[in-house]
Protein backbone atom coordinates (compact mmCIF):
# COMPACT_ATOMS: atom_id res chain seq x y z
CA UNK A 1 0.00 0.00 0.00
CA UNK A 2 1.20 3.46 -1.53
CA UNK A 3 0.32 6.34 1.75
CA UNK A 4 0.70 9.90 1.13
CA UNK A 5 0.50 11.91 3.66
CA UNK A 6 0.37 16.02 3.65
CA UNK A 7 2.23 18.13 5.99
CA UNK A 8 2.51 21.41 7.11
CA UNK A 9 5.59 23.62 8.80
CA UNK A 10 3.54 26.13 10.91
CA UNK A 11 4.56 27.98 14.26
CA UNK A 12 4.51 25.94 17.48
CA UNK A 13 1.04 26.64 18.81
CA UNK A 14 2.13 27.47 22.07
CA UNK A 15 4.86 30.21 20.95
CA UNK A 16 2.59 32.35 18.64
CA UNK A 17 2.67 35.65 20.02
CA UNK A 18 1.16 38.84 18.25
CA UNK A 19 2.72 42.42 18.83
CA UNK A 20 -0.03 44.50 20.27
CA UNK A 21 0.79 47.32 18.50
CA UNK A 22 1.13 46.29 14.95
CA UNK A 23 -1.50 43.50 15.23
CA UNK A 24 1.26 41.32 13.40
CA UNK A 25 2.62 37.97 14.04
CA UNK A 26 6.21 37.49 16.11
CA UNK A 27 7.95 34.62 15.00
CA UNK A 28 11.03 33.66 14.70
CA UNK A 29 12.31 30.15 12.59
CA UNK A 30 13.35 27.99 15.20
CA UNK A 31 9.58 28.20 16.49
CA UNK A 32 8.38 26.43 13.73
CA UNK A 33 7.04 22.24 13.77
CA UNK A 34 5.29 19.71 12.10
CA UNK A 35 1.70 21.13 12.31
CA UNK A 36 0.74 19.20 15.41
CA UNK A 37 -2.51 17.52 13.33
CA UNK A 38 -0.27 16.35 10.70
CA UNK A 39 2.12 14.14 13.50
CA UNK A 40 -1.53 12.12 14.04
CA UNK A 41 -1.75 11.64 9.96
CA UNK A 42 1.91 10.54 9.82
CA UNK A 43 1.14 8.16 12.60
CA UNK A 44 -1.53 6.57 11.35
CA UNK A 45 -0.05 5.85 7.54
CA UNK A 46 2.85 4.87 9.33
CA UNK A 47 1.50 2.19 11.47
CA UNK A 48 -1.17 1.11 8.57
CA UNK A 49 2.24 0.13 6.95
CA UNK A 50 3.11 -1.57 9.01
CA UNK A 51 -0.16 -3.61 9.47
CA UNK A 52 -0.27 -3.84 5.74
CA UNK A 53 3.01 -3.56 4.18
CA UNK A 54 3.86 -0.66 1.77
CA UNK A 55 5.21 2.74 2.29
CA UNK A 56 4.59 6.40 3.06
CA UNK A 57 5.54 9.33 1.55
CA UNK A 58 5.38 12.76 2.30
CA UNK A 59 4.73 16.13 0.30
CA UNK A 60 4.51 19.64 2.16
CA UNK A 61 4.29 22.98 0.30
CA UNK A 62 6.32 25.52 1.79
CA UNK A 63 9.74 27.65 1.49
CA UNK A 64 13.44 26.27 1.93
CA UNK A 65 12.88 25.52 5.75
CA UNK A 66 9.82 23.70 5.52
CA UNK A 67 12.59 20.80 4.63
CA UNK A 68 12.80 20.61 8.22
CA UNK A 69 9.57 18.71 8.97
CA UNK A 70 9.98 16.55 6.21
CA UNK A 71 13.50 15.13 7.64
CA UNK A 72 10.92 15.02 10.87
CA UNK A 73 8.52 13.21 8.94
CA UNK A 74 11.63 10.59 7.90
CA UNK A 75 12.25 10.45 11.43
CA UNK A 76 9.02 9.60 12.42
CA UNK A 77 8.89 6.45 9.90
CA UNK A 78 7.86 8.10 6.31
CA UNK A 79 9.90 6.63 3.30
CA UNK A 80 10.23 9.40 0.60
CA UNK A 81 9.49 12.98 0.97
CA UNK A 82 8.63 15.35 -1.58
CA UNK A 83 8.55 19.56 -1.63
CA UNK A 84 6.57 21.78 -3.70
CA UNK A 85 8.89 24.78 -3.53
CA UNK A 86 8.02 28.11 -6.27
CA UNK A 87 7.35 31.69 -4.86
CA UNK A 88 4.49 31.27 -7.69
CA UNK A 89 3.09 29.33 -4.43
CA UNK A 90 3.50 31.72 -1.80
CA UNK A 91 0.48 33.48 0.04
CA UNK A 92 -1.87 30.86 -1.61
CA UNK A 93 -5.08 30.07 0.31
CA UNK A 94 -6.99 26.49 0.27
CA UNK A 95 -8.06 26.56 -3.17
CA UNK A 96 -4.61 27.23 -4.38
CA UNK A 97 -2.66 25.40 -1.67
CA UNK A 98 -4.89 22.46 -2.16
CA UNK A 99 -4.75 22.69 -6.03
CA UNK A 100 -1.00 22.75 -6.27
CA UNK A 101 -0.74 20.04 -3.44
CA UNK A 102 -3.61 18.17 -5.92
CA UNK A 103 -1.16 18.42 -8.81
CA UNK A 104 1.97 17.40 -6.78
CA UNK A 105 -0.21 14.30 -5.60
CA UNK A 106 -1.08 13.29 -9.07
CA UNK A 107 2.69 13.45 -9.84
CA UNK A 108 4.18 11.19 -7.18
CA UNK A 109 1.13 9.01 -8.49
CA UNK A 110 2.02 8.91 -11.85
CA UNK A 111 5.74 7.35 -10.46
CA UNK A 112 4.05 4.48 -7.87
CA UNK A 113 0.28 4.35 -7.34
CA UNK A 114 -1.26 5.83 -4.59
CA UNK A 115 -3.66 4.80 -2.71
CA UNK A 116 -4.78 6.61 -0.03
CA UNK A 117 -3.87 10.10 1.26
CA UNK A 118 -4.13 10.94 4.95
CA UNK A 119 -3.80 14.69 6.56
CA UNK A 120 -4.85 15.94 9.96
CA UNK A 121 -7.85 17.58 10.86
CA UNK A 122 -6.80 21.56 10.44
CA UNK A 123 -3.19 23.24 10.75
CA UNK A 124 -2.69 25.16 13.66
CA UNK A 125 -2.23 28.37 12.33
CA UNK A 126 -4.94 28.74 10.06
CA UNK A 127 -7.90 26.64 11.26
CA UNK A 128 -9.60 26.07 8.17
CA UNK A 129 -9.87 22.16 7.95
CA UNK A 130 -10.25 22.83 3.85
CA UNK A 131 -7.24 20.79 2.88
CA UNK A 132 -8.25 17.37 2.97
CA UNK A 133 -11.61 17.84 1.54
CA UNK A 134 -10.32 20.03 -1.09
CA UNK A 135 -7.66 17.84 -2.32
CA UNK A 136 -9.95 15.06 -2.97
CA UNK A 137 -12.27 17.17 -4.95
CA UNK A 138 -9.61 18.37 -7.27
CA UNK A 139 -8.88 14.63 -7.28
CA UNK A 140 -12.36 13.23 -7.62
CA UNK A 141 -11.87 11.08 -5.02
CA UNK A 142 -14.27 10.02 -2.17
CA UNK A 143 -13.14 11.25 1.11
CA UNK A 144 -14.45 11.06 4.92
CA UNK A 145 -12.58 14.08 7.57
CA UNK A 146 -13.09 14.12 11.22
CA UNK A 147 -11.68 10.23 10.81
CA UNK A 148 -11.35 8.81 14.48
CA UNK A 149 -11.01 5.33 13.81
CA UNK A 150 -9.93 2.87 11.16
CA UNK A 151 -12.23 0.09 11.64
CA UNK A 152 -10.56 -2.20 9.34
CA UNK A 153 -8.17 -2.45 5.73
CA UNK A 154 -9.36 -4.60 2.98
CA UNK A 155 -6.86 -5.27 -0.66
CA UNK A 156 -9.52 -2.68 -2.45
CA UNK A 157 -10.92 -0.54 0.91
CA UNK A 158 -10.75 1.28 4.42
CA UNK A 159 -13.35 1.00 6.61
CA UNK A 160 -13.29 4.42 8.57
CA UNK A 161 -14.99 5.81 11.78
CA UNK A 162 -15.69 9.73 11.66
CA UNK A 163 -16.43 11.94 14.47
CA UNK A 164 -19.95 13.89 14.25
CA UNK A 165 -21.27 16.44 16.87
CA UNK A 166 -23.98 13.41 18.18
CA UNK A 167 -21.89 10.31 17.82
CA UNK A 168 -19.94 8.96 14.62
CA UNK A 169 -20.70 7.48 11.34
CA UNK A 170 -18.76 4.21 9.45
CA UNK A 171 -17.96 4.76 6.11
CA UNK A 172 -16.33 2.54 3.77
CA UNK A 173 -14.21 4.09 1.14
CA UNK A 174 -12.18 2.42 -1.87
CA UNK A 175 -9.01 2.95 -2.71
CA UNK A 176 -7.69 5.68 -3.65
CA UNK A 177 -9.51 8.02 -1.06
CA UNK A 178 -8.58 10.66 1.16
CA UNK A 179 -8.72 11.17 4.66
CA UNK A 180 -8.48 14.30 7.21
CA UNK A 181 -7.69 12.84 10.76
CA UNK A 182 -8.52 14.05 14.64
CA UNK A 183 -6.34 13.79 17.10
CA UNK A 184 -8.51 11.13 19.00
CA UNK A 185 -7.02 8.10 16.26
CA UNK A 186 -3.61 7.43 17.77
CA UNK A 187 -0.93 8.37 20.02
CA UNK A 188 2.05 9.79 18.08
CA UNK A 189 4.93 7.75 18.90
CA UNK A 190 8.74 9.54 19.60
CA UNK A 191 11.14 9.23 16.83
CA UNK A 192 13.48 6.12 17.03
CA UNK A 193 17.16 6.47 16.92
CA UNK A 194 17.22 4.71 13.48
CA UNK A 195 14.65 7.28 12.19
CA UNK A 196 16.91 10.21 13.36
CA UNK A 197 19.46 8.93 11.60
CA UNK A 198 17.61 8.45 8.06
CA UNK A 199 16.29 11.85 8.67
CA UNK A 200 19.71 13.22 8.32
CA UNK A 201 20.60 11.25 5.50
CA UNK A 202 17.23 11.87 3.26
CA UNK A 203 16.97 13.07 -0.08
CA UNK A 204 14.21 15.48 -0.30
CA UNK A 205 12.40 15.99 -3.91
CA UNK A 206 12.17 19.42 -4.49
CA UNK A 207 9.43 20.39 -7.61
CA UNK A 208 8.41 23.99 -8.52
CA UNK A 209 5.07 24.92 -9.98
CA UNK A 210 6.42 23.57 -13.59
CA UNK A 211 7.27 20.50 -12.63
CA UNK A 212 4.35 19.24 -11.49
CA UNK A 213 2.64 21.19 -14.26
CA UNK A 214 0.60 23.26 -12.49
CA UNK A 215 -1.75 26.51 -14.01
CA UNK A 216 0.58 29.54 -12.69
CA UNK A 217 -2.88 32.01 -12.89
CA UNK A 218 -4.15 29.38 -10.61
CA UNK A 219 -1.44 30.00 -7.48
CA UNK A 220 -0.25 32.51 -5.41
CA UNK A 221 -1.64 35.56 -3.20
CA UNK A 222 -1.90 37.15 -7.00
CA UNK A 223 -4.30 34.38 -8.22
CA UNK A 224 -5.78 32.89 -5.27
CA UNK A 225 -9.73 33.29 -4.64
CA UNK A 226 -9.57 34.74 -1.01
CA UNK A 227 -7.66 37.62 0.25
CA UNK A 228 -7.28 38.73 3.74
CA UNK A 229 -7.81 42.25 4.02
CA UNK A 230 -7.50 42.94 7.16
CA UNK A 231 -6.22 41.33 10.77
CA UNK A 232 -6.71 42.54 14.32
CA UNK A 233 -6.16 41.11 17.14
CA UNK A 234 -9.34 40.64 19.76
CA UNK A 235 -10.03 43.31 22.24
CA UNK A 236 -11.27 41.92 25.79
CA UNK A 237 -12.83 44.31 28.33
CA UNK A 238 -12.27 44.49 32.39
CA UNK A 239 -15.63 44.50 32.96
CA UNK A 240 -15.51 42.11 36.00
CA UNK A 241 -18.02 43.03 38.97
CA UNK A 242 -15.32 41.38 41.45
CA UNK A 243 -17.11 39.07 44.33
CA UNK A 244 -15.36 40.43 47.38
CA UNK A 245 -14.96 38.39 50.82
CA UNK A 246 -12.31 37.82 53.55
CA UNK A 247 -11.99 34.00 52.42
CA UNK A 248 -13.40 31.20 49.69
CA UNK A 249 -16.28 30.38 52.05
CA UNK A 250 -17.46 34.13 52.27
CA UNK A 251 -17.03 34.56 48.47
CA UNK A 252 -18.84 31.46 47.46
CA UNK A 253 -21.63 32.50 49.64
CA UNK A 254 -21.89 36.16 47.95
CA UNK A 255 -21.53 34.70 44.98
CA UNK A 256 -24.88 32.81 45.36
CA UNK A 257 -26.44 35.77 46.67
CA UNK A 258 -25.19 37.59 43.65
CA UNK A 259 -26.33 35.36 41.37
CA UNK A 260 -29.38 34.99 42.68
CA UNK A 261 -30.43 38.58 43.30
CA UNK A 262 -29.83 38.93 39.71
CA UNK A 263 -31.92 35.91 39.07
CA UNK A 264 -29.36 34.34 36.67
CA UNK A 265 -30.17 31.19 39.22
CA UNK B 1 -17.91 34.60 -15.51
CA UNK B 2 -20.35 37.87 -15.13
CA UNK B 3 -20.83 38.26 -11.71
CA UNK B 4 -24.02 40.47 -11.82
CA UNK B 5 -25.72 37.07 -12.70
CA UNK B 6 -25.21 36.16 -9.50
CA UNK B 7 -28.02 37.06 -6.46
CA UNK B 8 -28.98 35.95 -3.69
CA UNK B 9 -27.90 34.42 -0.28
CA UNK B 10 -27.88 31.01 0.46
CA UNK B 11 -27.95 29.34 3.42
CA UNK B 12 -27.58 25.93 4.05
CA UNK B 13 -30.04 24.37 6.59
CA UNK B 14 -28.41 21.18 7.51
CA UNK B 15 -30.74 17.85 8.45
CA UNK B 16 -28.38 15.27 10.69
CA UNK B 17 -30.89 12.19 11.22
CA UNK B 18 -33.92 13.60 10.73
CA UNK B 19 -33.27 16.68 12.71
CA UNK B 20 -33.23 20.13 11.50
CA UNK B 21 -30.16 21.65 12.88
CA UNK B 22 -30.10 24.73 14.82
CA UNK B 23 -27.54 26.17 12.96
CA UNK B 24 -30.09 26.70 10.31
CA UNK B 25 -31.83 29.15 12.44
CA UNK B 26 -28.74 31.02 12.84
CA UNK B 27 -27.99 31.09 9.59
CA UNK B 28 -31.10 32.73 8.78
CA UNK B 29 -30.55 35.34 11.04
CA UNK B 30 -27.01 36.62 9.50
CA UNK B 31 -28.61 35.72 5.66
CA UNK B 32 -31.79 38.10 6.58
CA UNK B 33 -29.41 40.77 7.36
CA UNK B 34 -27.28 39.95 4.32
CA UNK B 35 -29.87 39.92 2.09
CA UNK B 36 -32.02 43.13 3.29
CA UNK B 37 -28.83 45.26 2.84
CA UNK B 38 -28.41 43.82 -0.74
CA UNK B 39 -32.13 43.99 -1.55
CA UNK B 40 -31.84 40.38 -2.61
CA UNK B 41 -33.58 37.01 -1.47
CA UNK B 42 -32.64 34.73 1.37
CA UNK B 43 -33.07 31.32 -0.11
CA UNK B 44 -32.50 28.06 2.20
CA UNK B 45 -31.11 24.63 0.55
CA UNK B 46 -32.68 21.66 2.59
CA UNK B 47 -30.74 18.33 1.36
CA UNK B 48 -32.18 14.62 2.59
CA UNK B 49 -34.46 12.36 2.56
CA UNK B 50 -38.07 13.22 4.06
CA UNK B 51 -37.08 16.86 4.69
CA UNK B 52 -39.93 18.72 2.97
CA UNK B 53 -41.53 19.04 6.06
CA UNK B 54 -39.39 21.46 7.38
CA UNK B 55 -39.58 23.91 4.67
CA UNK B 56 -42.43 25.84 5.94
CA UNK B 57 -40.44 26.25 9.41
CA UNK B 58 -37.22 28.01 7.30
CA UNK B 59 -39.82 30.45 5.58
CA UNK B 60 -41.17 31.44 9.19
CA UNK B 61 -37.73 32.26 9.94
CA UNK B 62 -36.92 34.78 7.38
CA UNK B 63 -36.67 32.61 3.97
CA UNK B 64 -37.94 34.12 0.94
CA UNK B 65 -37.32 30.55 -0.96
CA UNK B 66 -36.47 27.01 -0.14
CA UNK B 67 -34.75 24.76 -2.85
CA UNK B 68 -35.61 21.19 -1.21
CA UNK B 69 -33.14 18.26 -3.12
CA UNK B 70 -35.06 15.21 -1.36
CA UNK B 71 -34.03 11.82 -2.42
CA UNK B 72 -33.41 8.47 -0.56
CA UNK B 73 -29.59 8.50 -1.78
CA UNK B 74 -29.30 12.08 0.91
CA UNK B 75 -30.12 9.94 3.67
CA UNK B 76 -26.85 9.67 4.67
CA UNK B 77 -24.25 12.26 4.63
CA UNK B 78 -21.53 11.35 1.80
CA UNK B 79 -19.47 14.14 1.00
CA UNK B 80 -19.23 13.50 -2.84
CA UNK B 81 -22.84 13.51 -3.16
CA UNK B 82 -24.01 16.34 -1.51
CA UNK B 83 -21.04 18.23 -2.46
CA UNK B 84 -22.14 17.47 -6.05
CA UNK B 85 -25.30 18.04 -5.35
CA UNK B 86 -24.78 21.75 -4.00
CA UNK B 87 -22.53 21.98 -6.98
CA UNK B 88 -25.25 21.45 -9.26
CA UNK B 89 -27.64 24.09 -7.48
CA UNK B 90 -25.04 26.73 -7.64
CA UNK B 91 -24.34 26.27 -11.34
CA UNK B 92 -28.58 26.33 -12.48
CA UNK B 93 -29.36 29.10 -9.71
CA UNK B 94 -26.45 31.31 -9.56
CA UNK B 95 -26.54 32.75 -6.03
CA UNK B 96 -24.24 35.68 -4.99
CA UNK B 97 -23.55 34.68 -1.36
CA UNK B 98 -23.59 31.30 0.24
CA UNK B 99 -23.40 30.31 4.08
CA UNK B 100 -22.83 27.08 5.34
CA UNK B 101 -22.71 25.97 9.15
CA UNK B 102 -19.34 25.27 10.58
CA UNK B 103 -20.18 21.97 11.94
CA UNK B 104 -17.69 18.83 11.15
CA UNK B 105 -20.67 18.23 8.04
CA UNK B 106 -20.56 21.50 7.03
CA UNK B 107 -16.44 22.37 7.54
CA UNK B 108 -15.73 19.41 5.01
CA UNK B 109 -18.86 19.99 2.63
CA UNK B 110 -18.18 23.62 2.44
CA UNK B 111 -14.73 22.93 1.42
CA UNK B 112 -15.41 20.07 -1.13
CA UNK B 113 -17.85 22.20 -2.62
CA UNK B 114 -16.14 25.20 -3.00
CA UNK B 115 -13.38 23.57 -5.27
CA UNK B 116 -16.31 22.07 -7.36
CA UNK B 117 -17.53 25.30 -8.20
CA UNK B 118 -14.48 26.76 -8.34
CA UNK B 119 -14.89 29.69 -5.76
CA UNK B 120 -13.23 31.29 -2.83
CA UNK B 121 -13.80 30.00 0.87
CA UNK B 122 -13.50 31.43 4.77
CA UNK B 123 -13.66 28.94 7.11
CA UNK B 124 -15.37 29.43 10.62
CA UNK B 125 -16.28 32.78 10.32
CA UNK B 126 -18.00 34.37 13.30
CA UNK B 127 -18.83 37.79 11.46
CA UNK B 128 -20.62 38.16 8.09
CA UNK B 129 -20.59 42.01 6.92
CA UNK B 130 -21.88 43.34 3.44
CA UNK B 131 -19.20 46.08 2.61
CA UNK B 132 -21.34 49.31 1.64
CA UNK B 133 -19.51 50.25 -1.56
CA UNK B 134 -18.60 46.93 -2.92
CA UNK B 135 -21.24 44.69 -1.59
CA UNK B 136 -18.94 42.29 -1.08
CA UNK B 137 -19.19 39.63 1.93
CA UNK B 138 -16.75 40.28 4.60
CA UNK B 139 -15.95 37.39 6.62
CA UNK B 140 -14.07 37.68 9.69
CA UNK B 141 -13.01 34.81 11.83
CA UNK B 142 -10.41 33.50 14.38
CA UNK B 143 -7.28 32.54 13.20
CA UNK B 144 -4.01 31.10 14.97
CA UNK B 145 -5.96 29.46 17.43
CA UNK B 146 -7.80 32.71 18.54
CA UNK B 147 -5.01 35.13 19.04
CA UNK B 148 -5.74 37.13 15.53
CA UNK B 149 -8.67 37.75 13.76
CA UNK B 150 -9.12 38.31 10.25
CA UNK B 151 -11.45 39.49 7.68
CA UNK B 152 -11.34 37.96 4.80
CA UNK B 153 -12.95 38.67 1.04
CA UNK B 154 -13.51 36.85 -2.36
CA UNK B 155 -13.58 39.57 -5.33
CA UNK B 156 -13.87 37.85 -8.13
CA UNK B 157 -15.65 34.64 -8.28
CA UNK B 158 -18.92 34.57 -7.24
CA UNK B 159 -20.64 32.98 -5.23
CA UNK B 160 -18.65 34.03 -1.92
CA UNK B 161 -18.56 31.18 0.34
CA UNK B 162 -18.60 31.15 4.15
CA UNK B 163 -18.76 28.39 6.88
CA UNK B 164 -20.47 30.04 9.85
CA UNK B 165 -19.51 28.87 13.53
CA UNK B 166 -22.09 27.94 15.40
CA UNK B 167 -24.02 30.00 18.27
CA UNK B 168 -22.11 32.82 16.66
CA UNK B 169 -25.71 34.40 15.85
CA UNK B 170 -28.71 34.68 17.17
CA UNK B 171 -31.72 31.83 16.10
CA UNK B 172 -34.03 33.14 13.68
CA UNK B 173 -37.77 33.53 15.78
CA UNK B 174 -40.72 32.24 13.32
CA UNK B 175 -42.92 34.57 11.79
CA UNK B 176 -46.27 32.58 11.69
CA UNK B 177 -47.79 32.48 8.60
CA UNK B 178 -44.99 33.89 6.71
CA UNK B 179 -45.15 33.38 2.93
CA UNK B 180 -42.27 31.79 0.75
CA UNK B 181 -41.20 30.10 -2.30
CA UNK B 182 -40.29 26.38 -2.55
CA UNK B 183 -38.60 24.93 -5.34
CA UNK B 184 -37.75 21.11 -6.09
CA UNK B 185 -34.47 20.29 -7.33
CA UNK B 186 -34.17 16.90 -9.04
CA UNK B 187 -31.75 14.75 -7.08
CA UNK B 188 -29.47 12.76 -10.75
CA UNK B 189 -28.28 9.25 -9.98
CA UNK B 190 -25.74 9.40 -12.62
CA UNK B 191 -24.29 12.82 -11.83
CA UNK B 192 -24.35 12.96 -7.89
CA UNK B 193 -22.37 9.94 -6.79
CA UNK B 194 -19.93 8.96 -4.75
CA UNK B 195 -17.57 5.54 -4.48
CA UNK B 196 -18.15 5.98 -0.64
CA UNK B 197 -20.66 3.84 1.09
CA UNK B 198 -22.53 5.10 4.56
CA UNK B 199 -22.34 1.90 6.91
CA UNK B 200 -23.73 3.25 9.89
CA UNK B 201 -24.54 5.31 12.40
CA UNK B 202 -22.92 5.18 16.29
CA UNK B 203 -24.49 7.45 18.64
CA UNK B 204 -22.61 8.67 21.49
CA UNK B 205 -22.57 6.23 25.18
CA UNK B 206 -23.37 7.19 28.15
CA UNK B 207 -25.89 9.84 28.58
CA UNK B 208 -27.14 12.37 25.87
CA UNK B 209 -24.93 14.68 26.74
CA UNK B 210 -25.74 17.73 24.45
CA UNK B 211 -23.43 20.58 25.44
CA UNK B 212 -25.01 23.38 23.16
CA UNK B 213 -28.23 22.87 24.20
CA UNK B 214 -26.91 23.02 28.23
CA UNK B 215 -28.85 26.23 30.39
CA UNK B 216 -26.38 25.87 32.75
CA UNK B 217 -22.09 24.61 32.51
CA UNK B 218 -19.94 24.57 35.43
CA UNK B 219 -16.47 23.99 33.76
CA UNK B 220 -13.05 22.68 35.03
CA UNK B 221 -9.61 23.77 33.99
CA UNK B 222 -6.30 22.97 34.89
CA UNK B 223 -6.39 24.51 38.03
CA UNK B 224 -8.82 21.62 39.53
CA UNK B 225 -5.58 19.62 40.14
CA UNK B 226 -7.07 16.22 39.57
CA UNK B 227 -9.99 13.85 38.65
CA UNK B 228 -11.60 13.95 41.41
CA UNK B 229 -12.10 17.47 40.97
CA UNK B 230 -15.09 16.79 38.45
CA UNK B 231 -17.34 15.10 40.99
CA UNK B 232 -17.11 18.27 43.23
CA UNK B 233 -18.38 20.51 39.78
CA UNK B 234 -20.86 17.98 39.41
CA UNK B 235 -22.55 18.52 42.46
CA UNK B 236 -22.46 22.53 41.47
CA UNK B 237 -23.83 21.27 37.94
CA UNK B 238 -26.49 19.24 39.55
CA UNK B 239 -27.90 21.70 41.83
CA UNK B 240 -28.12 24.11 39.27
CA UNK B 241 -29.77 22.02 36.69
CA UNK B 242 -26.37 21.74 33.85
CA UNK B 243 -23.52 19.95 33.34
CA UNK B 244 -20.31 19.87 33.68
CA UNK B 245 -17.73 20.58 31.61
CA UNK B 246 -14.03 21.55 30.78
CA UNK B 247 -10.93 23.37 28.90
CA UNK B 248 -8.30 21.55 26.70
CA UNK B 249 -5.87 20.53 30.03
CA UNK B 250 -7.77 18.32 31.69
CA UNK B 251 -9.03 16.45 28.64
CA UNK B 252 -5.18 15.99 27.78
CA UNK B 253 -4.38 15.27 31.60
CA UNK B 254 -7.42 12.18 31.31
CA UNK B 255 -9.44 13.79 34.09
CA UNK B 256 -12.50 13.77 31.71
CA UNK B 257 -13.86 12.62 28.58
CA UNK B 258 -13.12 14.61 25.18
CA UNK B 259 -16.69 15.23 24.55
CA UNK B 260 -16.60 17.52 27.38
CA UNK B 261 -14.30 19.96 26.02
CA UNK B 262 -15.14 23.49 24.81
CA UNK B 263 -12.83 25.69 23.12
CA UNK B 264 -11.42 25.56 19.69
CA UNK B 265 -10.73 22.52 19.47
CA UNK B 266 -13.63 20.86 21.50
CA UNK B 267 -17.35 21.94 21.47
CA UNK B 268 -18.57 25.84 21.28
CA UNK B 269 -21.95 26.29 23.73
CA UNK B 270 -24.19 29.06 24.62
CA UNK B 271 -25.49 28.64 28.12
CA UNK B 272 -27.12 31.32 30.27
CA UNK B 273 -24.59 30.71 33.42
CA UNK B 274 -20.83 29.19 32.96
CA UNK B 275 -18.93 29.18 35.76
CA UNK B 276 -15.13 28.80 34.80
CA UNK B 277 -13.47 26.76 37.92
CA UNK B 278 -9.67 27.14 37.58
CA UNK B 279 -9.69 27.84 33.53
CA UNK B 280 -7.33 30.49 33.14
CA UNK B 281 -9.28 31.98 29.81
CA UNK B 282 -6.90 31.21 27.21
CA UNK B 283 -8.35 32.56 23.91
CA UNK B 284 -8.95 28.71 22.85
CA UNK B 285 -11.23 28.33 25.41
CA UNK B 286 -12.82 31.32 25.48
CA UNK B 287 -13.64 30.55 21.76
CA UNK B 288 -15.92 28.25 22.88
CA UNK B 289 -17.45 29.91 25.27
CA UNK B 290 -17.67 33.81 24.48
CA UNK B 291 -21.08 33.76 23.40
CA UNK B 292 -22.49 32.62 26.93
CA UNK B 293 -24.70 35.02 29.07
CA UNK B 294 -23.32 35.23 32.26
CA UNK B 295 -19.67 34.09 33.11
CA UNK B 296 -18.52 33.10 36.56
CA UNK B 297 -14.67 32.78 37.26
CA UNK B 298 -13.32 31.56 39.71
CA UNK B 299 -9.48 31.33 40.23
CA UNK B 300 -6.68 31.73 42.33
CA UNK B 301 -5.35 33.94 39.69
CA UNK B 302 -6.56 37.67 40.61
CA UNK B 303 -4.81 38.28 37.48
CA UNK B 304 -5.49 35.28 34.71
CA UNK B 305 -7.22 36.43 31.53
CA UNK B 306 -10.78 35.41 32.56
CA UNK B 307 -10.77 37.22 35.71
CA UNK B 308 -11.10 40.16 33.26
CA UNK B 309 -13.42 38.90 30.91
CA UNK B 310 -16.28 37.42 33.48
CA UNK B 311 -19.01 39.45 34.52
CA UNK B 312 -18.11 37.70 38.11
CA UNK B 313 -14.34 37.16 39.09
CA UNK B 314 -14.36 34.95 42.66
CA UNK B 315 -10.66 35.40 43.67
CA UNK B 316 -10.08 32.41 45.70
CA UNK B 317 -9.31 28.50 46.21
CA UNK B 318 -12.67 26.75 44.12
CA UNK B 319 -12.58 23.71 47.08
CA UNK B 320 -13.48 26.70 49.57
CA UNK B 321 -16.04 28.52 46.95
CA UNK B 322 -17.85 25.50 45.58
CA UNK B 323 -19.02 24.12 49.12
CA UNK B 324 -19.72 26.96 50.10
CA UNK B 325 -22.07 27.64 47.28
CA UNK B 326 -23.78 24.30 47.69
CA UNK B 327 -24.27 25.15 51.14
CA UNK B 328 -25.93 28.57 50.39
CA UNK B 329 -28.35 26.95 47.30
Amino acid sequence: MHILVCVKQTPKSDNVKIDPATGCLIRSGSESAINPFDEYALEEAVTLKEQEGGRVSVITMGPPQAQQVLRDSIARGADEVYQLGDRALAGSDTWSTSYALAKGIEKINGLSPVDLIICGKQTNDSDTGHIGPQISAWLNLPNAAFVKKVIRVSKKSIVVERLTEDGSEVLELPFPCVLSVVKEINKPRVRSVKGRLAAKKATIVTWNADDIQADKTMLGIANCPTKVVKSFTPKHENTATIVEGNNGKEKGTKLVALLKENHFI
Amino acid sequence: MAKADYKNVWVLAEVQRGKLSPTAYELLTAGRKLADELHEKLCAVLLGFEVESFAQDLIERGADCVYICDDVHLEHYIDDVYAKVLNSLVKTYKPNKFLIPATNRGRALSAKTAVFIGTGLTADATDVQIHQEDGQLYATRPTFGGNLMATITCAKTRPEMCSLRPMSYERAVPQPGRKGEIIRFPFDATQHTSLAKFIEFIKNKGNDLDLSEAKVIVAGGRGIGKKEGFQLLAQLAERLGGTVAASRPPVDNGWIDYRYQIGLTGRTVKPKLYIACGISGQIQHMAGMSGADVVVAINKDPNAPIMKTAHYAVEGDLYEVIPAMLESL
